[in-house]
């Protein structure tokens, strides 16, 4: 089974790092992903307007792609998931934009969400398994006190993302232990970063990014991860706290003994 | 043939504004069996019976077809009429021209037409119909209340005190319920147990009232004034003649780490236990899943302590058959599981706990003996948090739609009750609306709101934050100053919303009565008959109808034995004249007809026929307990070779009013 895989603007510029170790970690784990060919802008951000057609386009091609391959988009970034992965819903249960898209895309077959969207975290807990992750750890970080970010993006709406819990999630959790570290649950493991409003209000967005680490910190945390660029750019730019911050796939990397390849 | 007379309803506007009445009226005079026709403002005033009666006369009428409203609304009262004027009640029909054609019409052309055809079928029918007498049931003169809350004591206490015998059924060890849970209420702050234990102790000293505590309702046959239902009472493990209550097997019980149901499992109770001091009966009770004599047959403690030899861990489940006239749904209400609002943190901190949980903080028979300590750690805590509207008026789907009604004045009452015993505790409270309307209940609130200095913030709560250092921050928006507030408490109290007991899904299948969305059962009427179920003899009392304080519940408890009362007072009931019979020429004795029946009134006999030329045979045919059935009718559409049929709504009728309709 291969997974189509979307990578999107952020991984090959400011995120690659990112990118670059979750690819080393796939190969490492012997699954078979293979990189979109031409992708597109995956859309950047759902538009809430409910007759919006246009930018949801490039997403739908995307979709489509990797249905014509084994029908599984593997995402990483997490603001590329929500797109891809709302974008999908609406395919699936809007019936005008559906007709509407597929009018612009003229594809050879119609395209009614038959994609499966499945970001980096939901491959390792369901087509890799957490035990099996374990058993292929070489060097398990123990001892290591590591709290999950998880950000609002992979989380909500939640009834679409179907992701985890949107209150008390466990899947970056898991991951920490499969890993050999120790999970630090802390509450404001799921608040906003200030995400874009950095931008413009850029004291809200510190605000925001201290509150998170100064709770991961107060909790014990040594670090904390994170699967999303703009919250790492938030957590590492507007926060002033001691906490590293590392995305996921980087530990990952180094359990899996495949870092400093 | 008959002598058919039509009367033509405008109801006012109600229906002579879609409906051209006169042309009704005209265009049936011509149908077969039509003498008379005529049409009146409002057919159901005095002078319009009266000149229904004078037609019977004068035409000497046999069948009268009225064309009006619906029959659920006036079939009753024409009936009467035609009765008081001398012709048999059944040769009335009504033809539904306001619901079924004014109501939802606007073209009066249609309407009319429409109008035409089903007086035309009401016609059709009546000329087949025939003179039909209903046979009368005895009424056993004793009521059952399913529920032993406050609802149900006092529908039972009401019904006894007017002379007729009472069995309550309650699940729990003991009576009391909620009610019995609460520590003080509202909006007179006078204790629960003040009040309620009295009325407790008379359903116990009442000699018409027998209780089955920890008993279910196995099952319910039946219907108005002859229901039969089998009680299971499940075994206690005690002799309930012998034990007085004393308590030393409580003491002497090594199992101790049952979760305590009366506190809301906020600290253990042993594997015998009498759930509360004043429980009634005052009857120890053994848990069987914790009890270590009966799950492995190591200990008998309590028996070797037990002064009065009752204690029998043989004991088995009894199962107890009894007539009743009339049934009480008083089944009550929980609050409702928190799983999904992770956002208030109440699986993950001990401080984060529902309202029913803080009654028995504050409760002196409580975990803490009514001093108020914060559960995690013991200590006095200095601020506390309430969030009212904790999954009530939710349209999320994590919650309920609906106003859960009590929290407004319960959350008003803690928050007073917390300010008067302990000065020094900050309380805030986060509200939608706080909605306190009855008798001294706005005062009630304002009182603490402005003499009490409770906090009040209208918002939402967004999220709850354990801290590390033992708080919990609560965030939440503040609508009136706009603004984002954060608030270091030591423990936070959800408004949880109610819902009803969920054990009154299975009760309501086996008393065929229906219930809505949310699980509340649904009265006859919402303005008319709030007490009523649309099920005959099955009555509602308490939560289990819709949220309600304790002053409203005690109220509806007594309406609905009021109506208890009306009915048991009756000697016989007039039983239902359209009920169902074989035509035994055709009937083959198959038991398809009475394995379909719901009221079990169908059997077999063994008859003989006479087969011409002198020879008999032996067959078997089903016979109708004509005082049994229901006329549901599933028996005529259930038989096979189309023997049985429904007096009033016999096959051939029915095919006439079809034929009628398609005729144009």
């Amino acid at each position: 089974m291969r997974f189509s895989y979307y990578p999107g603007c952020t991984l090959k510029t400011k995120a690659k790092e990112l990118n670059n170790y979750a690819l080393k970690c796939v190969e490492a784990l012997g699954l078979d992903v293979k990189e979109i060919e031409e992708w597109q802008c995956c859309g950047a951000v759902y538009p809430q307007a409910r007759d919006e057609i246009a930018t949801k386009l490039s997403a739908v091609r995307t979709l489509n792609y990797a249905k014509g391959e084994d029908g599984k988009l593997l995402t990483l970034c997490s603001a590329c998931h929500n797109v891809l992965k709302r974008v999908n819903e609406d395919m699936i249960s809007d019936a005008n934009v559906r007709l509407k898209a597929n009018n612009y895309l003229q594809l050879e077959e119609e395209y009614a969400g038959e994609t499966e969207v499945i970001h980096y975290l939901e491959m390792l807990r369901d087509y890799v398994g957490w035990d099996n992750l374990k058993a292929k750890v070489v060097n398990p970080l123990k001892g290591v006190k590591i709290g999950a970010y998880y950000g609002c993006l992979l989380l909500r709406p939640s009834k679409v993302m179907a992701f985890d819990n949107p209150e008390n999630p466990t899947i970056i959790e898991d991951f920490i232990k499969a890993i050999g570290a120790t999970p630090v649950v802390y509450p404001y493991r799921n608040e906003c970063c200030g995400a874009y409003v950095s931008l413009d209000e850029p004291a809200i967005s510190k605000k925001k990014s201290n509150a998170i680490l100064d709770s991961a910190s107060a909790n014990g945390a040594d670090m904390v991860i994170t699967a999303c660029p703009l919250c790492m750019y938030n957590l590492k730019h507007m926060g002033d706290s001691v906490v590293d911050v590392k995305y996921f796939t980087e530990i990952l990397a180094e359990a899996l003994g495949v870092k400093e390849d | 043939m008959q002598r058919i007379g039509v009367f033509v309803c405008w109801c006012g506007s109600n229906i002579a504004a879609t409906v051209d009445v006169e042309r009704v009226a005209e265009a049936v005079k011509s149908e077969p069996g039509v003498v008379f026709s005529t049409q009146y403002q409002y057919m159901c005033s005095e002078n319009g019976q009266q000149l229904i009666r004078q037609a019977i006369k004068e035409h000497n009428l046999t069948g009268v077809v009225v064309c009006s409203c619906s029959p659920r609304m006036h079939e009753a009262t024409f009936r009467k009429t035609a009765e008081s004027a001398g012709i048999n009640p059944y040769m009335v029909e009504i033809a539904n021209i306001r619901e079924q054609v004014s109501w939802i019409h606007k073209d009066i052309e249609e309407g009319t037409e429409k109008a035409i055809i089903l007086a035309r079928t009401a016609i059709a029918k009546v000329n087949l119909n025939a003179p039909l007498t209903a046979g009368e049931t005895k009424v056993t003169k004793r009521a059952l209340v399913i529920g032993g809350g406050i609802a149900g004591i006092q529908s039972a206490l009401d019904i006894a005190e007017a002379g007729y015998e009472v069995d309550i059924v309650e699940t729990k060890p003991t009576i009391g319920g909620r009610m019995a849970q609460l520590d003080k209420t509202f909006p007179t702050l006078d204790c629960a147990a003040c009040i309620l234990t009295p009325k407790m102790v008379d359903v116990a000293q009442n000699e018409k009232i027998t209780l089955y505590t920890y008993s279910e309702i196995e099952d319910v046959k039946g219907f108005v004034g002859n229901f039969s239902v089998k009680i299971r009472k499940k075994a206690r493990y005690i002799n309930e003649d012998a034990c007085t209550g004393c308590g030393v097997c409580m003491n002497a019980c090594p199992s101790k780490k049952g979760l305590n149901e009366f506190n809301q499992g906020l600290n253990n109770r042993p594997a015998i236990y009498i759930p509360f001091a004043q429980a009634i009966p005052n009857i120890a009770v053994i848990d069987p899943q914790q009890c270590l004599k009966i799950k492995n047959g190591k200990c008998g403690l309590c028996a070797m302590k037990c002064p009065s030899n009752a204690i029998d861990y043989t004991q088995t489940d009894e199962i107890v058959e009894r007539e009743y006239g009339a049934i009480v749904v008083a089944t009550g209400y929980k609050t409702i599981d928190l799983d999904k609002f992770g956002e208030y943190a109440y699986n993950e901190s001990k401080d984060v706990v529902t309202s029913l949980e803080l009654e028995r903080l504050m409760n002196a028979a409580g975990p803490t003996k009514g001093t108020l300590l914060r559960p995690s750690d013991g200590e006095h805590p200095h601020d506390i948090t309430f969030i009212q509207c904790v999954g009530s008026r939710d349209t999320s789907g994590c919650g309920k739609p609906y106003c859960s009604k009590i929290c407004c004045m319960y959350t008003a009452k803690h928050a007073m009750l917390i300010r008067e015993k302990y000065p020094d505790v900050k309380v805030h409270i986060f509200y939608i609306d706080v909605r306190t309307p009855g008798k001294n209940y706005d005062e009630f609130y304002r009182r603490a709101a402005e003499q009490y200095g409770v906090d009040y913030i209208k918002g939402m709560v967004g999220k709850v934050y354990p801290q590390p250092n033992g708080k919990l921050l609560v965030q939440g928006s503040d609508l009136i100053n706009n603004e984002q507030v954060l608030i270091e408490s030591d423990m936070v109290v959800l408004a949880t919303a109610i819902e009803p007991e969920p054990s009154v899904r299975r009760i309501a299948t086996l008393l065929t009565t229906s219930i809505d969305t949310n699980n509340f059962l649904t009265e006859a009427h919402a303005k008319l008959r709030p007490v009523e179920s649309p099920t005959a003899g099955i009555f509602l009392s308490g939560v289990c109808q819709g949220p309600k304080d304790i002053p409203e519940t005690v109220s509806q408890a007594s309406a609905c034995a009021a109506k208890v009362i009306g009915l048991l007072a009756k000697n016989t009931l007039k039983g239902n004249a359209c009920v169902a019979g074989p035509d035994e020429s055709m009937c083959n004795g198959c038991s398809v007809c009475a394995n379909v029946c719901p009221y079990g009134a169908i059997t077999y006999v063994d008859k003989e026929f006479r087969l011409g030329g002198g020879k008999t045979e032996t067959r078997r045919v089903s016979q109708v307990n004509q005082a049994i059935c229901q006329g549901c009718g599933a028996c005529t559409v259930a038989c096979p070779s189309g023997a049985m049929d429904l007096k009033g709504f016999a096959n051939k009728q029915i095919m006439a009013e079809v034929e009628a309709i398609c005729k144009r």
